[in-house]
């Protein structure tokens, strides 16, 4: 195999992340580790996966709503405004009596502007998701990961350097933590 | 929300992931017949289709006035089975009804296939299917553009979005569960499951997104499931067709829509529920509850019937009377009746809890209630417009032919094929979402349960 330059390694294969990784079996143990983790000062190095998504977590951890729902509107008002220059315009351009209506009926043209407003809404929505999601699991990626943590199990990340290891293993085992490693 | 009531004791997170992992890979022998069954009818279908394509639609039934007949029936009954898999995925997801998640992601699957194959019937039912285009607005030498105000050019928009987006919901849904797949997989599935996974991990960071997208996407699908079947009625009620032109139509339509749909999510979920072992996933109470569905929506059509009929006497409109007194006692009686009975007093049955309760009354009802809806729109369609009473020369004995029937049989296989392609291939039950009902594990449940 070609090895790839430089500069595409460390693209395409970057470097773990140093740390440290606590897999836990309970939830409340999870939230517990986090909220010990953030009252340490640790709650921007912090990663925590888990199987499915737990309010318990999300308000451990505390985060801001997510961008998405800007995607949606945007998307949607966009689509609402090309479902109205759709139909008012190819009205006029060719214009053609039907049925004794009007040449721009805007009644019956809201139902063409309602499906764009939805058609573009959840494709900004996906859009938005992927963009957002794929852009963090770029960096996620090479963050120490545990395949039981789409199972059963949950799981927390601390990025440190090896000055810090020893503590922050303490303080997982400490909330729980059935197994830790150090990444 | 939790289920704890309905779901036996032994169903873990471990138990799920593995239950329904194990529903992926090494198909049965009754898993190849089923899908042996379903390609041979779609190759009867596309045999059919391709003599039409050869010899015109002369070959199909239609005599005037029947201008509409067994394609459209059939796409209107597809787009109605559709309709259940976003009511279910959509509306009870908004409504945070905890039951929806073992039988979602099979309701939502169907959605996707059944749109497709209604998608089959308008391009089969033009006759020169190699100008579907027109149906398109693209700028072309001409300077034509499509005629917005016809509720045909409506339905175009309304079913291409209902494809789009039931299909990026499903996909979307999918991702955790493909990522749970993935790690326990082996071999070439592993393989695939790490690509279409696109790099799920469940973090933090991916659940705050994922989460807020899933919700709007619920809220967008929600309108777009009421209005796709009110604008596939508005084909019919726009026209001045007795038996057609009525307000009734849309709710009437959405109504028949989701009795189908949850009709057919039944008549899946039983033969997987028992070739997949997943009966401690899918319990009686998730077909009782489905069977509930199917009830209110039933007493719905129901009343729609005997508002129509009433109506149409009431109204005092000859044409109105006369049509309607073709359909239940004219040429097209037996169509009539096999859709009264059927849908009209049938789901009376599922009042009784013995019933809703009985996997197999309720697997035989949901047949019933699919036959009985498929005729509901060959009654609306084809027995209205044999019916128009302007004169003698208008009356016509439609007699569908053996290519009506040869694509209506197709039109089952390819939609079968489909999907047992999926339940085969992807999660027919929701990983994550079913684990979301669960009671999570905890220290003092830990404790509890030593």
């Amino acid at each position: 195999m070609i090895p790839l330059p430089k500069p595409l390694v460390e693209i395409f294969h970057p470097p773990a992340t140093p740390g440290v990784l606590g897999v836990f079996g309970h939830l409340d143990a999870t939230v517990e580790a986090i909220e010990k983790l953030k009252a340490g000062g640790h709650g921007d190095e912090l990663t925590v996966y888990s199987p499915i998504p737990r309010h318990e977590l999300e308000h451990a951890i505390a985060q801001p709503t997510s961008p998405v729902r800007m995607w949606t509107l945007i998307g949607g008002m966009t689509g609402c405004g090309i479902g109205a220059w759709l139909t008012l315009y190819m009205s006029y351009d060719w214009p053609i009596q039907v049925g004794g209506k009007p040449i721009g009926s805007i009644l019956p043209y809201v139902i063409i502007m309602f499906e764009m407003t939805v058609l573009f809404g959840a494709l900004t929505t996906i859009l938005g998701l992927l963009l957002n999601a794929l852009l963090a699991s770029r960096h996620q990626g090479t963050i120490a990961y545990d395949p039981r943590f789409t199972n059963d199990k949950f799981g927390v990340f601390v990025r440190c350097g090896a000055d810090q290891a020893g503590a922050m293993e303490s303080l997982l085992r400490g909330a729980g933590a059935e197994e830790v490693r150090r990444a | 929300m939790a289920q704890t009531g309905s779901t036996p004791t032994r169903v873990t997170y471990d138990f799920v992931t593995r239950a329904i992992a194990n529903t992926l890979g090494n198909p049965s022998r009754g898993y190849y017949i089923l899908l042996g069954s379903a390609v041979t009818l779609l190759a009867i279908g596309i045999t059919c289709l391709l003599f039409i394509l050869r010899y015109g639609l002369g070959l199909a039934g239609y005599s005037h006035p029947v201008y509409w007949a067994v394609f459209i029936t059939c796409f209107v009954f597809w787009v109605g089975i559709a309709h259940s898999g976003t009511l279910i995925s959509a509306i009870l997801y908004l409504f945070r009804s905890g039951w929806r998640t073992a039988v979602y992601r099979t309701a939502e699957a169907m959605t996707v296939f059944a749109v497709m194959t209604a998608g089959l019937f308008p391009l089969i039912h033009i006759g020169r299917q190699w100008y579907f285009y027109w149906l398109i607005p693209y700028p072309n030498e001409r300077g034509l553009w499509p005629n917005f105000k016809s509720p045909l050019i409506w339905d175009e928009f309304a079913i291409g979005t209902y494809f789009t987006v039931s299909t990026v919901f499903l996909i979307m849904g999918l991702i955790p569960d493909i990522a749970a797949a993935r790690d326990v997989a082996t071999g070439w599935r592993k393989k695939l499951y790490a690509m279409t996974a696109i790099g799920w991990r469940g973090t933090n960071e991916q659940w705050r997104h994922y989460t807020r997208g899933y919700l709007y996407l619920a809220a967008l699908a929600t309108p777009l499931v009421l209005s796709v079947h009110s604008v596939v009625s508005w084909d019919f009620a726009m026209a001045i067709v007795p038996g057609w032109h009525a307000t009734l139509f849309a709710p009437y339509f959405v109504a028949g829509a989701i009795y189908s749909g949850v009709a057919m999510v039944i008549t899946l979920l039983v033969p997987i529920r028992k070739l997949f072992h997943l009966e401690d996933i899918i319990t009686v109470h998730h077909f009782e509850n489905l069977a509930k569905l199917c009830l209110f929506t039933g007493l719905i059509v129901s009343f729609s019937y005997v508002t129509e009929n009433f109506v149409a006497w009431f109204g005092g409109n000859p044409d109105e009377r006369a049509g309607f007194w073709f359909r239940a006692f004219g040429s097209f009686w037996w169509a009539s009746w096999t859709m009264n009975i059927c849908n009209g007093l049938l789901p009376y049955l599922l009042w009784f809890r013995k019933v809703r309760t009985s996997i197999t009354g309720l697997f035989v009802i949901s047949i019933f209630v699919n036959i009985g809806m498929w005729f509901e729109r060959f009654v609306i369609i084809v027995v209205s417009l044999a019916g128009e009473p302007y004169g003698h020369w208008t009356n016509a004995n439609y007699n569908a032919t053996w290519a009506d029937w040869g694509i209506m049989a197709g039109s089952f296989g390819w939609f079968f094929m489909w999907f047992l392609l999926f339940v085969k291939n992807f999660p027919a039950v929701s990983i994550s979402e079913v684990k979301e009902v669960l009671p999570p594990p905890t220290r003092a449940g830990a404790r509890a349960g030593a």
